[in-house]
């Protein structure tokens, strides 16, 4: 109402300038009004309808754009976000299952090592038990051989030596004088021959 | 176009003569270009806001840095409670650059190197900015010709000094941007004068001027738009807020 009155004013007063300056429009165009009130009206019909379509259709689209950007953007960032503290947790999930499945690995590695030292020291035990068994048996053997073998020598000793004597001179001689000289030679000679 | 200097600022007539009554409102060349102003200022901003992408294009890129730019500019100086003013101060502010950047082309009309167009919207802030004081602030509007801690002895001078600055604002206002306007084109002109006038042999150092010339008016013509903008946002912040 205020503006209204006050415009009305001063297209009056212009009106009034009018005649005014009329009289010396030579130098400045700007001082001649001539157009005055048709470029005041002008101005008023262009920009009064430029800040109409300015404010009721276009402003109001802009700053809805830039705020549904902003929004949009601050989804995305939170978004972001929470996908990196999920990728975060599963980080730390993947290292945990990691570092418990080293030690799981190492366990097994550990009780199958240690079963089979186990294993392998019965079986050593056994091994060496049949080996000395064997060995003991091995040496009894070659002690009963080692003792059997003079009298055993000593007796194909008198046999082929009374063999020998029957083919070389034809007669029969006493074993028993054989057996005797047998057994003085291998007494004599017995330490040269088993070494004991 | 003569080689006067100030014939670039003649009005004339294009099409028939309009009355309204005593009123002389007929299609000028001036009334060309304030219409060529605003139909590009509404097209650009209409296209800047046609499409949303999250990656906007170029020419919405523009329309958001140019909003953004006027409510920031808004809001540094007169506070958030200028916001329902924004549309009116864009407008004003893009009305302004648009005519002094259509002056800028050469053969065009510079509407705002005018008087009375400047004067008008001078004069138009100004009065709504002292009917927005005093419906914020009643008579106590009136507080803002009397500063505080002032002495007593001062006082009336000083409501005085206040009262006649608080007067001068819309010619103040209006004269900045029109004598700008018109010096600046008053000089290039002068200047390409010079260029035919001393031909092929002299002309070059005028040239050269010229060149830099428009590089200057075409700061100042985004310069004085900026201007007009802020003091009408200053102008609204008294009235709004009342510092004094």
């Amino acid at each position: 109402m205020v503006k209204k009155i006050y415009f009305q004013s001063i297209f009056f007063s212009f009106f009034f300038i009018k005649e005014a300056f009329a009289a010396e429009s030579g130098g400045m165009p700007q001082l001649n009004p001539e157009f005055w009130v048709s470029q005041i009206f002008w101005l008023i019909l262009t920009f009064g309808i430029m800040y109409l379509v300015l404010s009721k259709l276009i402003l109001p689209k802009i700053s809805n754009n830039l705020e549904s950007r902003k929004a949009q953007i601050l989804e995305n960032i939170e978004a972001a976000e929470k996908q990196r503290e999920d990728s975060d947790s599963k980080l730390k999930e993947y290292d945990e299952i990691i570092s418990k499945s080293k030690l799981e690995a190492n366990n097994i590695f550990n009780q199958a090592r240690e079963k089979a030292i186990k294993d392998i020291s019965v079986k050593r035990e056994v091994l060496d038990k049949q080996i000395d068994d064997e060995i003991a048996k091995a040496e009894k053997e070659i002690d009963t051989l080692r003792k059997n073998a003079p009298d055993k020598i000593n007796k194909i000793a008198i046999e082929t030596s009374s063999e020998l004597l029957q083919k070389l001179i034809g007669a029969e001689i006493n074993n028993s004088s054989i057996t005797a000289i047998v057994d003085d030679l291998s007494k004599r000679n017995g330490e040269k021959y088993y070494g004991n | 176009m003569a080689a006067n200097p100030m014939s670039q600022f003649d009005v004339y007539r294009i099409g028939p003569e309009i009355k309204v009554g005593a009123f002389d409102i007929s299609f000028t060349n001036a009334s060309l270009f304030m219409i060529l102003s605003s139909v590009s200022i509404l097209l650009l901003f209409n296209l800047g806001s046609k499409k949303n992408s999250i990656l906007p294009n170029k020419i919405q890129l523009l329309a958001e840095l140019s909003y953004t730019f006027v409510s920031k500019m808004i809001s540094d100086t007169a506070g958030s409670k200028a916001k329902p003013y924004f549309a009116f101060i864009f407008s004003l502010f893009m009305f302004v650059l648009f005519c002094n950047m259509f002056g800028m082309i050469p053969y065009t009309f510079t509407v705002t190197s005018h008087i009375i167009v400047t004067f008008m919207l001078a004069a138009f802030i100004f009065i709504g900015v002292t009917v927005i004081g005093f419906i914020k602030h009643g008579f106590g509007y009136l507080k803002l010709f009397v500063p505080s801690g002032v002495p007593a002895v001062l006082l009336p001078l000083i409501v005085v000094i206040e009262i006649i600055s608080y007067l001068s604002r819309p010619i103040s206002l209006s004269v900045r941007l029109f004598a700008n306007m018109m010096a600046g084109h008053t000089m290039m002109k002068v200047f390409g004068g010079f260029v035919i006038s001393l031909g092929i042999v002299g002309g070059w150092l005028p040239l050269s001027f010229s060149v830099a010339l428009t590089g200057l008016e075409i700061l100042v013509a985004f310069l004085q738009a900026y201007v007009f903008a802020i003091l009408t946002c200053i102008y609204l912040n008294d009235a709004l807020n009342l510092h004094h």
